[in-house]
């Protein structure tokens, strides 16, 4: 079983849902990456998401955008970021690690090379949010033969086959995208979320995760109601913004933001 | 110059939008129903004879379709070598091949009942050609477009806002053409309900690259006519600037199963290939995944996309048509590079001895041709799309001599 289904099924013999928090490799600086993962799983953070650098993040909203690009002034690469994870994981052997990012620096590494070397350093998923499964048989080969979990995202968007479609391509669990737009965008509407989730839930057994328009313990908390996981980066990412300046201040900031959406999630 | 090459050309991409290797639909899942929609609607309309009808009444009334193919008697003399023809989409209503695009695409908008149009504009002629089919179907129109290009095309700009469109000024990344792309699809997802994007060129993910090509094809099928007609023979060979490659598309297209027809698109060679300075994909990158499609990129060995450099904005994109990738893959078109300097001389060249005054960007087209006619004898025919005209690069070439306009 991988870390992923692991960590869920631990969670769930205690009647939890996942908290995922996610940051981009190399933001504001590579030197507190690492630091800021430990911090994050200690503050509650159940799965880490680790966004690798692109600088083109046709997804992304404005904050995470400045993410990659504060990034990339430090030329954070693809092999960068799985020395992260190698980093954290000589600490840390139980939080699962997902990689989250485009698709073109895996390519220029090569799909095999990729997933050789990030199954080694401890990587568990990896999040391409422009492959879809269509595209994806190469892809999808490389990444299990290495027991990485492809993780998929769904969209509001998405009809009855493309959801059956991308959840049987998915392991470890799906994302679901919760709002039309980039990271950061408009709140979401918890009524269409928690329905299209029900929905999902008839196309599989996989946990389901939302993401998108997360912005505070109230939001994690009535998401947390109809979903196996909450993830949350913008609002963390906007931290570090904020924080640049004053490295040393941005672990106990978002431990913080962590662990008062834990609090607001456990209450149910 | 004939080409032996047999493969039949006419059957790509397949239905996922693979020209080969290239190609395809590489976005966010939360696009690819709307593209999915888009696809069903468009394939809908090219079967529709009412559509083919108002797309054909609107290239003759309103843009001025055929276009005339012109041979460059002065120039060619000049030169002494093969006959020169233009092909003048610099002659079309505002001034360039975009329009053909944007009109099938508003109509195509229109029939699917959206109401709000974005599109992503380097040189600004894809933007006012959007604009202006915006302003005459009575849509809302948002324009994206990178601040460093409102800079140098401040003219273009103000005719947009004329028209009646929202210009909003991309500051992200290299704040160019690539930018204002990631910036419209940022628009499209978020509003996708009622927003068409229309992208102008023959890149992004299926089914734009075989729509925009359709839509561009009008420009082969006049010249294969003309040529026949003026000439009583197909041309040696086809020149065409590739930024994006819609306008060289859309010339070469209908010719690809001419087999004695060579073709030549030509990328933008900025300060030289050797200074990296340049937007020379086919010719200067390697393969890889941007903007929905797989093609040839300017990337580093990390999978980064890098800043291109070229005098004419309409050029300065990092990646390239996927057809075109394919195209040159297999041999049946090639892609040569024309710097700054070479196209430059080449805009004053067509000035002065036919009295038109070329884009930059078909300027690189016409260095090449030039380049490659004198190699030729004078019984041959090179045929070059003039792709749009030059008046929006007045204050750019005004600059290189010292002069403000």
């Amino acid at each position: 079983m991988s870390r992923i289904s692991q960590r869920f099924e631990q969670l769930k013999a205690r009647n939890k849902t996942a908290l995922i928090p996610f940051i981009t490799a190399g933001d504001p600086d590579p030197d507190v990456t690492v630091p800021l993962m430990h911090a994050m799983a200690a503050a509650g953070g159940s799965i880490i998401e680790l966004g690798v650098p692109f600088s083109d993040p046709m997804a992304d909203g404005p904050v995470i955008q400045r993410a990659n690009e504060r990034a990339l002034k430090h030329n954070i690469s693809l092999r960068d970021v799985i020395g992260m994870v190698r980093r954290f994981r000589e600490q840390d052997r139980d939080t699962p690690v997902v990689l989250m990012g485009y698709l073109n620096p895996i390519e220029a590494l090569g799909y095999e090379q990729f997933a050789k070397l990030a199954g080694e350093a401890g990587v568990d998923g990896v999040i391409t949010v422009d492959i879809p499964p269509e595209e994806a048989d190469e892809y999808l080969a490389a990444l299990q033969a290495h027991g990485i979990d492809p993780i998929f995202l769904l969209a509001p968007t998405s009809g009855e086959q493309r959801i059956k479609r991308i959840c049987d391509a998915a392991s470890g669990f799906v994302y679901y995208v919760s709002v039309k737009g980039t990271t950061g965008a408009a709140s979401l509407a918890i009524g269409e979320v928690a329905s299209k989730v029900f929905h999902i839930r008839k196309s599989t057994r996989l946990p389901v995760g939302v993401g998108f328009g997360i912005k505070d313990p109230e939001s994690a908390q009535a998401v947390a109601q109809v979903a196996d996981a909450v993830i949350v980066g913008s609002v963390l990412v906007n931290q570090i913004e904020s924080l640049a300046g004053q490295p040393d201040d941005i672990a106990p900031a978002l431990s913080n933001t962590i662990s008062q959406m834990r609090i607001a999630m456990d209450l149910i | 110059m004939p080409t032996t090459n047999q493969t039949d050309f006419s059957g790509r991409p397949d239905s996922q939008g693979h020209f080969g290797r290239y190609g395809g639909m590489f976005v966010a899942e939360t696009l690819m129903g709307p593209l999915q929609e888009l696809r069903e609607a468009y394939e809908n309309c090219i079967l529709d004879g009412a559509f083919q009808a108002d797309l054909e009444a609107d290239l003759r009334d309103y843009v001025g379709r055929p276009s005339s193919l012109y041979y460059a008697r002065q120039l060619s003399r000049k030169i002494g070598g093969a006959r020169i023809y233009l092909k003048r989409e610099d002659l079309n209503h505002t001034g360039a091949h975009k329009i053909n695009n944007t009109i099938g695409q508003a109509l195509l908008a229109k029939r699917m009942g959206k109401t709000r149009i974005i599109a992503e504009t380097g040189a600004g002629q894809h933007g006012v050609a959007t604009a202006t089919v915006a302003a005459r179907l009575g849509l809302e129109c948002v324009v994206y477009m990178g601040s460093v290009d409102i800079a140098r095309q401040e003219a273009n700009v103000y005719r947009m806002r004329m028209l009646g469109a929202r210009v909003v000024a991309v500051e992200s990344g290299s704040k160019t053409l690539k930018d204002a792309l990631n910036e419209a699809m940022r628009d499209w997802v978020t509003n996708v309900d009622n927003t068409f994007y229309i992208i102008g060129t023959v890149a992004g993910p299926h089914p734009y690259p075989v729509m925009v090509r359709e839509f561009q094809a009008v420009i082969g099928r006049e010249a294969r006519e003309q040529i026949l007609l003026q000439a009583g023979r197909l041309p040696d060979a086809l020149v065409a600037c590739v930024g994006g490659g819609s306008n060289a598309i859309g010339l070469f297209h209908p010719f690809l199963g001419d087999a004695s027809v060579a073709m030549y698109g030509v990328e933008a060679a900025g300060e030289g290939l050797e200074t990296g300075r340049h937007a020379a994909p086919l010719c200067a990158g390697t393969p890889g995944v941007l903007h929905g499609n797989r093609t040839y990129l300017m990337q580093d060995e990390n999978g980064q996309i890098i800043e291109t450099h070229s005098i004419s904005a309409g050029l300065d994109y990092p990646g390239v048509g996927p057809e075109h990738a394919w195209l040159k893959e297999s041999g049946r078109a090639s892609y040569v590079s024309i710097t700054d300097q070479e196209a430059l001389d080449a805009f004053h060249q067509l000035t002065r001895s036919e009295g038109i005054i070329p884009a930059l960007e078909s300027s690189h087209a016409l260095a090449y041709a030039t380049k490659l006619a004198a190699g030729m004898s004078t019984d041959q025919i090179v045929l070059v799309n003039l792709s749009g005209r030059g008046d929006k690069d007045m204050h750019t070439v005004a600059g290189l001599d010292g002069l403000k306009i």
